[in-house]
């Protein structure tokens, strides 16, 4: 305290500041910090407010204060005499089930839906981190094992039906799901292949991989459909949408293989040392050590992959196969219902958007979930 | 005492056991190259057996006859007259001209949008969030068609929108007014790329030189003359005229200008919208894996925040921005061939047609595949360079 003692007082000691008045409440202050922070900031969110205000009072008029709901019957005069002021929702309930389940029998179309809650469910499923084990491989098989069953019929008294009266969201989900069930033992083996010491084999694969990425999707496609039956001997007829499954299967191959190959990379090189040291074959070290770890490294790329391939799957218009797009397309052939196509997009861009929006959240939680781990 | 002999090194001879890894390798590479030469073989010999029934003849002999397709949107000139590969460069060049101007466009929205997430009005951050995750998640060729049919329901050339003088949109497509293209024009524009060139070379010796002294020289001086007054010296020498060409509306079209035709416009805004989300989210990753320190420190140094974005953050997210970018041109040149859905006649849809036409399926889908592969070479070669140049040099 001594030393305290000698040093000048303060004679009159300054008392705490006042706190800086608010100004308004807890709004006013995040307008403030958010919204008009600066006069350029001000200047941009009036100017984003007024634009946003103006397609939000066009939409909303387009989209609900005009738009037509039902018709009776396939008269569709009053949707025309609109001439664009308003959407013809009407389009949706007339042809939602050609939309979703192209021309598979009306009265089995029960069959088709149920597939599509299937795939739901078994996505829903694979993304679970608890579900994560050997017993998913075989729940797999047996549900797309149950989903063609379901698909072709043809025991049990359901009747038999053809591939090329499957259509819409079945479909789309199936080449997608299928693309990425074959496709991804396929890329395994090609990264495990590129990664490989012996020459021959890694050219191999290097070959394949670059030649696939390195054109576009849709000459794959003609290639399957065009080139396809060519190079089969006589009287060896495989059907359209199988060959476009091949084409998918092999170009989700060679996609997959990159992703993998990035996760195989990852593993630390002890990892494969002491697999070495313990005696374990070639096989033996990549199922159970390697892969293992590379594949929990890629999951979220894996995701991000399967929605591309999701969105992918579109391209099968341009070579005529039924999904979930091309029946949108076709739906609007009809005379009565030319005129309105944008209303189909909008109602086939939402259920595309769906999926696509569930698994990319789905992905960046996996993100979140690594990073904070 | 006993002299123990080194022991002998272990034994080099080839064992002839699949447990001798090296004859395991040979074995395995043997098998899998002679299975994937089987089966290509195989392949071949259907095809060869399948041609000779339908009476194709192979080889590239069909490229030499007359192609007798229209194509309606050509840079170059053309006409059906013309032989199927003067057909397939001008779908090149078509195939080209999306992917270049798309790929400009594609990253100035890109970036703009990209740095615009990271903005600190809320009201712009989210309005790019919801541009990035809606034109992410649906397929692009749903998005194109939609622009399609978009573009089809605009209003006929006699009602056409006209928002700025010159600047029509109909269901024609796009009419902007244009310059006319003489001799000398060209001329004056390779001097002011060759003005601009210098320019940059000048620069880097004027700040060459500030490394030495640490004086500062002002650059202006030389832009101005070659950037502004070499080019005009050329235009006034040459006689180059710039009067711009309004179009006009006569009968049930219009005249003058440049025209954008529907399906390339299309295509365009569908490409540029689509890829343009993926870059922004490439853009403002990049930016954010530059250490917060980073900016930080140059606002203590006092620099303005345009300087330090553009020499002190801009610098060090390119490195992290440049690969995934490159893979991302190399998508919007792929997937340019979707222009087949909607008609616009790139060099895919040209090899369709051909291929209906001629029945030359292997040749027309092999055209395809070396063309894509040469530009997709061409953009990696060229990125790959540019990867080099702003990677950071360690010491």
């Amino acid at each position: 305290m001594s030393s305290v003692a000698h040093l000048p007082q303060d004679p009159l000691p300054i008392g705490p500041r006042p706190a800086p008045r608010a100004l308004g409440g807890q709004f006013t202050a995040w307008l403030r910090a958010n919204l008009f922070a600066s006069i350029p900031s001000s200047i941009m969110t009036l100017l984003l407010l007024f634009v946003l205000g103006k397609a939000c009072i066009g939409l909303w008029q387009w989209g609900i204060a005009n738009a037509i709901w039902t018709v009776s019957g396939n008269d569709t005069s009053a949707c025309r005499a609109l001439r664009g002021a308003g959407a013809c929702w009407a389009v949706v309930p007339e042809k939602y089930r050609f939309i979703l389940f192209g021309t598979y029998p009306f009265d089995e179309q029960w069959r088709p839906a149920l597939v599509v809650v299937i795939f739901i469910a078994l996505f829903a499923v694979s993304s679970r981190r608890s579900f994560w084990r050997k017993e998913l491989f075989l729940l797999w098989a047996a549900a797309l094992i149950v989903i063609g069953c379901l698909m072709w019929g043809g025991f049990l008294g359901l009747s038999f039906v053809t591939q090329d009266r499957w259509g819409g969201l079945p479909v789309t989900l199936i080449l997608a799901t299928f693309g990425l069930a074959f496709g991804f033992p396929l890329g395994i083996l090609v990264a495990l292949g590129r990664r490989s010491k012996l020459p021959a084999i890694r050219s191999l694969c290097v070959l394949y991989v670059e030649l696939i990425r390195g054109v576009p999707l849709i000459s794959l496609l003609f290639m399957a459909s065009v080139m396809f039956p060519l190079f089969m001997p006589d009287g060896v007829n495989i059907d359209k949408l199988l060959r476009a499954q091949i084409a998918f299967i092999l170009y989700a191959g060679a996609y997959l293989a990159e992703v993998v190959r990035g996760g195989l990379q990852a593993v630390p090189r002890g990892q494969y040392e002491a697999a070495d040291a313990l005696g374990l074959s070639y096989w033996e070290k990549n199922a159970l050590i390697v892969l293992p770890q590379a594949i929990r490294h890629v999951i979220p790329p894996l995701v991000n992959t399967f929605i591309a391939f999701f969105k992918d799957t579109s391209l099968v218009l341009i070579i005529g196969i039924f999904d979930l797009l091309t029946t949108a397309k076709t739906a609007i052939v009809d005379p009565a219902w030319q005129s309105f196509s944008v209303e189909v997009y909008v109602f086939v861009g939402v259920i595309y958007f769906v999926f696509c929006f569930a698994m990319s959240r789905y992905s960046r939680s996996l993100e979140a979930q690594r990073t904070s781990s | 005492m006993t002299t123990s002999t080194p022991k002998r090194p272990p034994s080099r001879s080839w064992r002839l056991s699949l447990s001798d890894p090296r004859v395991a390798g040979l074995f395995w590479q043997v098998l899998v190259v002679a299975i994937a030469v089987a089966i290509v073989a195989w392949l071949w010999s259907n095809a060869v057996h399948n041609l000779s029934v339908r009476r194709i003849s192979t080889g590239f002999a069909f490229l030499g006859r007359e192609a007798g397709m229209p194509i309606a949107d050509s840079w170059i000139d053309y006409s059906p007259k013309n032989t199927y590969l003067r057909a397939f460069i001008v779908g090149i060049v078509n195939t080209l001209r999306v992917a270049v101007i798309g790929i400009v466009l594609a990253t100035v929205i890109g970036t703009l949008v990209g740095i615009a997430r990271l903005s600190s009005n809320w009201l712009l951050a989210r309005l790019a969030a919801v541009y990035v995750e809606v034109l992410r998640d649906l397929p692009l060729l749903l998005q194109l068609l939609f622009w399609y049919v978009l573009m089809q329901g605009l209003p006929a050339a006699r009602q056409a929108w006209k928002p700025v003088e010159g600047v029509f949109l109909s269901n024609r497509g796009l009419i902007l007014p244009s310059v006319p293209l003489h001799e000398a024009n060209w001329w004056t524009t390779l001097a002011l790329v060759a003005g601009l060139i210098a320019l940059h070379l000048v620069r880097r010796r004027l700040v060459a030189q500030q490394m030495l002294d640490g004086r500062a020289r002002p650059a202006w001086p030389y832009a101005l003359g070659l950037v502004v007054a070499l080019p005009a010296l050329v235009s006034w020498l040459l006689g180059a005229s710039w009067s711009i060409m309004l179009p006009e509306l006569r009968g049930f079209n219009f005249v003058g200008g440049l025209t954008l035709a529907p399906e390339y416009f299309a295509l365009l805004i569908a490409l540029v919208t689509y890829t343009s989300a993926f870059i922004a989210e490439i853009v403002r990753s990049g930016i954010q894996a530059v250490p917060r320190g980073q900016s930080e420190a140059a606002k203590a140094l006092g620099l303005k925040r345009g300087f330090v974005l553009q020499h002190i953050v801009l610098p060090q997210a390119l490195r992290v921005i440049i690969p995934p970018m490159t893979s991302q041109y190399l998508n919007l040149t792929k997937n340019s061939s979707l222009a087949v859905a909607v008609g616009y006649q790139d060099i895919v849809s040209i090899a369709n047609t051909t291929l209906n036409q001629t029945g030359q399926a292997i040749e027309s889908i092999a055209l395809i595949m070396m063309v894509f592969l040469t530009i997709s070479l061409g953009i990696s070669l060229f990125m790959n360079w540019y990867n080099a140049r702003i990677a950071l040099v360690e010491r």
